[in-house]
């Protein structure tokens, strides 16, 4: 038997992710910094781990409900009526899930029929092509672009939309350009799908991390709201990446739908982790505070200093993400990524690792310390110093 | 400018330029403005955060419980000021509770931190009694932990 053969041609043809050699050259490598690890690098705040560990000494070992324990989706309906006067019932409108990661491929799973519509704009999180592709449903790409601060604007998603259209996907804080909409910019999305059946998944797990001014979710408008599904998390916000978290609110027959999968291919999320959640939507408020005070001054740091090296870099306002044109090097993004980490020992992403449209730049984390920032930066600015003078 | 105030309580050794970035503002707004804190006497001063188990200098450090007689007129004020002048004295706080001054004494040795309190500790008027407690060990001090840095253990992930 030919055991590659027996793999599913849709698993077979999706093509290996574009970052995975550079990981390899990391692991072989010493004194590198890394700025390519898109995870907080503070430590779960120490109330939420003692809680984690309380219920286990407690010993709640057991599942929860297959929707999440009740008085964890009413904190999250508190939570989100408290950050973003979002209303959504604890009872039949919230889903927890295994990281946002599980419910952006539920509600996927859960609204698509083969050969329905995605459209995704990019560069984005690589999951979502992956998704809808599992889901056999057809990507349609949106390629941002810098000159609207990669935002997406009507003039870009109308002539996506086709009567196939299922689902708009609207990736928002951004990973990795670090956009963000603000509620004018979505006012003009909303104009556009106020009449149309189509379903937003809007993926905010980057809510909190929004600087200079407050995160707007696209269901706040009152039109939006059943045609949105918010899917958020706990990984980001609360530096609980390695907890796997998360949640989805919507309609409650998008929620239905979206728990007969999760039942069936998850049963729960993990229980020691929502009991920790509980004390994290209580009281973790300053901590939150804290983290995003300091990512905004790393934030500052970095595109400073990309700017300092002379590369164009856009204003990042949400997210731990900058993503600076490195056009000026005349190197492809791989090129410049594969040849910094060798020569500088820097480890940045490659824009097209997001989207073809990637191409030209790359992302740079700054969930790393302001002493490896710095560092970074300046050897950074060697590097592109090298190159500029060489072309 | 708490924020400027928070920064550098956290890591003094940040350059002017670079708190000047982290909060948008110029490097003349920031020069000024920590100037100004110092005149003002709000920043005191810049110091590290030394282990010194690490070294071959092994300072001991006491907590001295202390109960005084106030003064009439005086209150704590006199005594504890004729306490915190030495410089063997790293802190000295007026408490509620069972005793009256809690002193921080850093000696280089036991017999050392013995013979201040018994020579001039003890024996100053309004000092009633006191009691000596030598730390064994410290875990955490100026909300810093006392161990190895932690490495970075994020392992690489696709995302």
């Amino acid at each position: 038997m030919n055991i590659e053969k027996m793999i599913s041609p849709t698993i077979r043809n999706i093509p290996p992710s574009g970052i995975r050699k550079y990981f390899d050259l990391v692991n072989e490598m010493k004194d590198v910094i890394s700025l390519g690890i898109g995870e907080p690098d503070f430590v779960t705040p120490w109330n939420v781990r003692e809680a984690g560990i309380y219920s286990l000494e407690k010993g709640y070992t057991h599942y929860s409900s297959n929707a999440g324990f009740i008085e964890l989706r009413r904190e999250i309906a508190a939570y989100l009526k408290r950050k973003y006067s979002l209303d959504y019932r604890p009872e039949d409108q919230i889903i927890v899930t295994v990281g946002a990661s599980e419910g952006i491929d539920i509600a996927l799973r859960a609204l698509i029929e083969p050969g329905d519509e995605v459209i995704i704009p990019e560069p984005s999180f690589v999951a979502y092509k992956g998704c809808a592709v599992f889901a056999r449903a057809v990507p349609v790409i949106i390629e941002l672009r810098e000159e609207d601060q990669f935002r997406l604007t009507p003039e870009l998603l109308e002539p996506a939309i086709t009567e196939k259209t299922k689902v708009l996907i609207l990736p928002y804080p951004n990973n990795p350009t670090g956009a963000i909409m603000n509620e004018d910019d979505l006012r003009k999305i909303v104009e556009v799908l106020k009449d149309k059946d189509i379903i937003v998944i809007s993926d905010e797990i980057y809510g909190e991390l929004t600087y200079e001014g407050k995160h707007v979710s696209i269901a706040s408008f009152p039109e939006m709201k059943d045609r949105t599904i918010l899917i958020n998390g706990f990984s980001k916000a609360f530096a609980m990446t390695g907890w796997r978290l998360g949640y989805a609110c919507g309609h409650p027959a998008v929620i239905d739908a979206m728990k007969k999968i999760h039942q069936y291919a998850i049963m729960c999320s993990p229980t020691t982790a929502q009991h920790a959640a509980i004390e994290a939507l209580r009281n973790s408020d300053d901590d939150v505070q804290a983290m995003v005070r300091e990512y905004n001054g790393r934030r500052r740091i970095m595109v400073d200093g990309f700017r300092k090296a002379g590369l164009d870099c856009f204003e990042p306002l949400g997210a731990f993400y900058t993503f600076p044109s490195i056009k000026k090097t005349g190197l492809t993004s791989d090129e410049f990524c594969e040849r910094l980490l060798m020569e500088e020992r820097v480890l940045v992403v490659p824009g097209t690792a997001f989207g073809d449209c990637g191409a030209g730049f790359i992302r740079a984390t700054y969930a790393s310390s302001i002493e490896n920032i710095s560092e970074a930066l300046i050897r950074i600015q060697r590097f592109v110093e090298r190159y500029s003078n060489a072309k | 400018m708490e924020e400027l105030l928070e920064i550098l309580e956290k890591n003094s050794k940040l350059s002017e330029e670079q708190i000047a970035v982290m909060l948008g503002k110029s490097v003349e707004e920031i020069k000024s403005a920590i100037k100004k804190l110092e005149d003002e006497g709000v920043i005191l001063g810049y110091t590290t955060l030394i282990d010194w188990e690490k070294t071959s200098k092994e300072p001991v450090t006491a907590l001295i419980e202390v109960r005084v007689t106030p003064q009439r007129g005086e209150g704590f004020d006199k005594v504890a000021e004729r306490i915190y002048r030495y410089p063997q004295v790293k802190a000295c706080y007026l408490v509620s509770g069972g005793f009256d001054l809690m002193v921080v004494i850093e000696g280089k040795s036991m017999k050392e931190v013995a013979l201040f309190v018994a020579e001039k500790l003890a024996p100053l008027e309004s000092v009633v009694s006191t009691s000596t407690h030598f730390v064994l060990k410290k875990y955490k001090d100026k909300g810093v932990i006392f161990e190895k840095s932690r490495p970075d253990n994020r392992e690489v992930i696709i995302l």
